[in-house]
């Protein structure tokens, strides 16, 4: 037998239907949790007391809920933005320079805060900051921040150096030597607004007002800035264990870096410390998003409310260096310490740039240069062009 | 007797039968499995691969545009890009001219020279290092290279250092360290797939025959001209085969130019790096692309030269 033109018709209705993507609004209550969530995230954010057993936040999660916790880890925001095109995620935690993009190309999903109760004990300061939230809508809560320090050799830097300028440009460092081979810089197109934020102090007449949001002129001179670092930096770094390799064998003295591998090394007990000198410093503000399609939105939503109940706050910046964005976290946590918070930069809030996909419509200037014009130019800096 | 004929034949000797009647047929049943891998699963991918070039990505969103267009390939020549390509090739005949420089000897001496005893202790030695990790083996080097690292100590015991300076300050291949210059790299490579040069040459010279060597001498030729029109010309299938492997090895890897070396891509890098991380699969396809058409333009001309000649 046959199917019947209108079984037919009608089956095949019923097949698009289910295959469209759905568009509704933000859910308005949890129900009962689907039993997994599935999550994007850096390397190091969501620790089920593998590595130590002392840093662990999911355990008890999954106890609570009945939600496991599957974990898929990126090393760079391009990678997470190519993952949830691709699909098949609940959640990810997004960089300033990966959340507007994800927003954009329609991966992400309004979230409801009034389902996430400890909404307002959030930093009133990353409630409603730009890269998640667009015409007024939440695309997702705030999860950690922090800052990329100039890391320095203490043998060499008997006082902590003042300015970005012993890795931009070729000088004679306190030792007597040349820094020429000895700095090294973050290997991501990313890095060319810590170029920018550098010009911004230094030749003020460019006119830089944010290091996101660069006219033709401005990104020239920057990229510019970074061809004369080509000459001084020994190797790009983009592997923090590389780059520890590199400040304990290589002779490497003063570079970008993140908190983590100052930890780590101070841990080692090498002559390292960092600093943020005095034209400030690019950092990262952190967002758990949800996908557009996520396949488990309960449990998706009682993770989003887990992630900034002040202990795992507190216990995941003692881990990874980096700032609560719920700032009750700061005191009386066991692993962080009470000065955990200050050490990691908490005072620094002001002086930090955080990372953004810089887009063509910009808001300080007329025009600036996209994002993707920065991937293919510093490839090329990369190169020696 | 006739009960035994009677006895319908079993299924299995009937499906033999009929095989043996349909010789194209079993034939075709052989064949298909390998067939359908080689077709579906090797060359479907290749195929799959070139038509994402043919594709563009969305600049901002990151999501790829599935419409035909030369966009793509356009971004691939320009200048950084082309410096990408041409870096790697270079880098690729500098390794594989040296290597077989290297490997001619080794490979010679164990064919020639060795008694069975010797010549089992030399295979070990140039297959050991296959045995441990390739990750582990590239660290130990980069520790090796590095500025306050083995080699430099050694250089320094031999009050040398003044020499590595002079060598590290060459122009291009010279850096602060040999660990981030292009000859650290170089010796890398050239360490890693030394292996895959020596095995060939040296199976095409154990197949020259010795009556060869011996009718050119009592014919009056130098060693070095019995090398040159004899030896060299039976042996060159080998090296040509060895030189394929060091060639398109080198040509593809990634892992070596992230570890050791100045940050400069490499195309396995770029094609990593833009289908990894930025998701950028048109053009990370449109590099691999590259490697093939090298290695098109490699065998022909290798062929050209009569190195397919005694297969």
């Amino acid at each position: 037998m046959h199917p019947t033109p209108v079984k037919a018709a009608v089956s095949a209705a019923l097949f698009f239907t289910a295959a469209q993507p759905v568009l509704s609004a933000p859910l308005t209550e949890i129900g009962p949790g689907e039993g997994v969530v599935d999550i994007v995230a850096w390397p190091g954010y969501i620790e089920r007391g593998e590595t130590d057993p002392n840093f662990d936040w999911v355990t008890g999660f999954e106890e609570a809920t009945g939600c496991q916790v599957r974990i898929k880890t990126a090393g760079t925001s391009d990678e997470m933005v190519a993952l949830m095109n691709e699909g098949g995620f609940d959640l990810v935690t997004a960089s300033g320079d990966a959340s507007l993009r994800l927003i954009a190309g329609k991966r992400v999903q309004e979230v409801n805060v009034d389902l996430v109760p400890s909404w307002n004990t959030v930093d009133e300061r990353l409630q409603d900051a730009p890269w998640h939230t667009v015409d007024g809508k939440h695309y997702g809560v705030p999860y950690q921040w922090g800052s990329n320090v100039l890391m320095y050799n203490t043998d060499v830097f008997e006082e902590a150096p003042q300015s970005w300028n012993v890795v931009f440009e070729e000088m004679t460092l306190p030792d007597g030597n040349s820094n020429k081979g000895r700095v090294q810089a973050f290997d991501g197109p990313i890095y060319i607004a810590d170029a920018a934020l550098y010009l911004m102090h230094h030749q003020p007449d460019l006119g830089i007002k944010d290091p996101y949001e660069l006219t033709e002129d401005q990104y020239q001179a920057a990229l510019n800035l970074l061809r004369g670092q080509r000459e001084i930096v020994n190797r790009y770094w983009h592997d923090p264990f590389i780059q520890i390799d590199d400040f304990t064998n290589e002779g490497v003295v003063a570079s970008s870096a993140w908190p983590f591998q100052v930890n780590l090394l101070v841990g080692k007990e090498q002559p390292i410390s960092s600093v943020v000198p005095v034209e400030g410093a690019t950092g990262w503000a952190d967002t758990t998003m949800m996908h557009v399609d996520a396949p488990h939105p309960n449990c998706a939503y009682m993770w989003l409310e887990h992630s900034i109940n002040p202990k795992l706050q507190g216990d995941l910046a003692a881990w990874f260096g980096s700032v609560p964005v719920v700032l009750a976290a700061c005191e009386g946590n066991e692993l962080l310490g009470d000065e955990g918070c200050d050490t990691n930069g908490l005072g620094n809030f002001e002086r930090i740039s955080f990372w953004r996909t810089p887009v063509t419509q910009c808001a300080t200037q007329e025009q600036c240069v996209p994002y993707y014009r920065w991937v293919t130019d510093y490839i090329a800096v990369l190169g020696g062009r | 007797m006739t009960t035994a004929v009677a006895t319908a034949p079993s299924l299995g000797r009937r499906l033999s039968n009929g095989l043996y009647r349909r010789p194209t047929l079993l034939l075709l049943l052989l064949l298909a499995p390998p067939l359908m891998w080689l077709g579906i699963v090797y060359l479907g991918s290749l195929f799959a691969l070139l038509a994402q070039s043919f594709f563009s990505i969305d600049e901002f969103t990151g999501l790829v545009r599935r419409e035909f267009t030369l966009s793509t390939y356009a971004q691939l020549f320009s200048p950084a890009n082309v410096d990408i390509v041409l870096r790697t090739a270079l880098m690729a005949a500098a390794v594989t001219v040296a290597a077989a420089c290297m490997g001619f000897p080794i490979a010679y001496y164990m064919a020639r020279c060795t008694g069975p005893r010797m010549k089992a202790v030399f295979y070990l030695a140039v297959m050991l290092p296959l045995w441990s990790s390739y990750l582990v083996r590239v660290y130990a080097w980069k520790l090796i290279l590095a500025k306050e690292g083995i080699l430099g100590w050694f250089f320094a015991q031999l009050h040398l250092t003044w020499l590595l300076d002079a060598v590290l300050a060459l122009p291009v291949i010279g850096g602060a360290s040999l660990s981030v210059s292009y000859i650290g790299m170089f010796l890398v490579f050239l360490y890693i797939w030394l292996p895959f040069m020596i095995l060939p040459i040296q199976a095409a010279l154990e197949r020259v025959p010795p009556s060869y060597l011996d009718a050119s001498s009592d014919l009056g030729a130098h060693p070095g001209q019995t090398l040159r029109h004899v030896i060299l010309p039976l042996a060159f299938p080998g090296i040509v085969a060895g030189s394929i492997f060091t060639f398109s090895l080198t040509l593809g890897d990634y892992i070596i130019p992230g570890i050791v070396g100045s940050s400069r891509l490499f195309i396995g890098q770029a094609v990593f790096v833009h289908q990894g991380t930025a998701g950028n699969i048109p053009l990370a396809a449109a590099f691999s692309v590259v490697p093939i058409v090298i290695m098109a333009i490699y065998l022909t001309w290798a062929k050209r030269l009569g190195a397919f000649d005694a297969l």
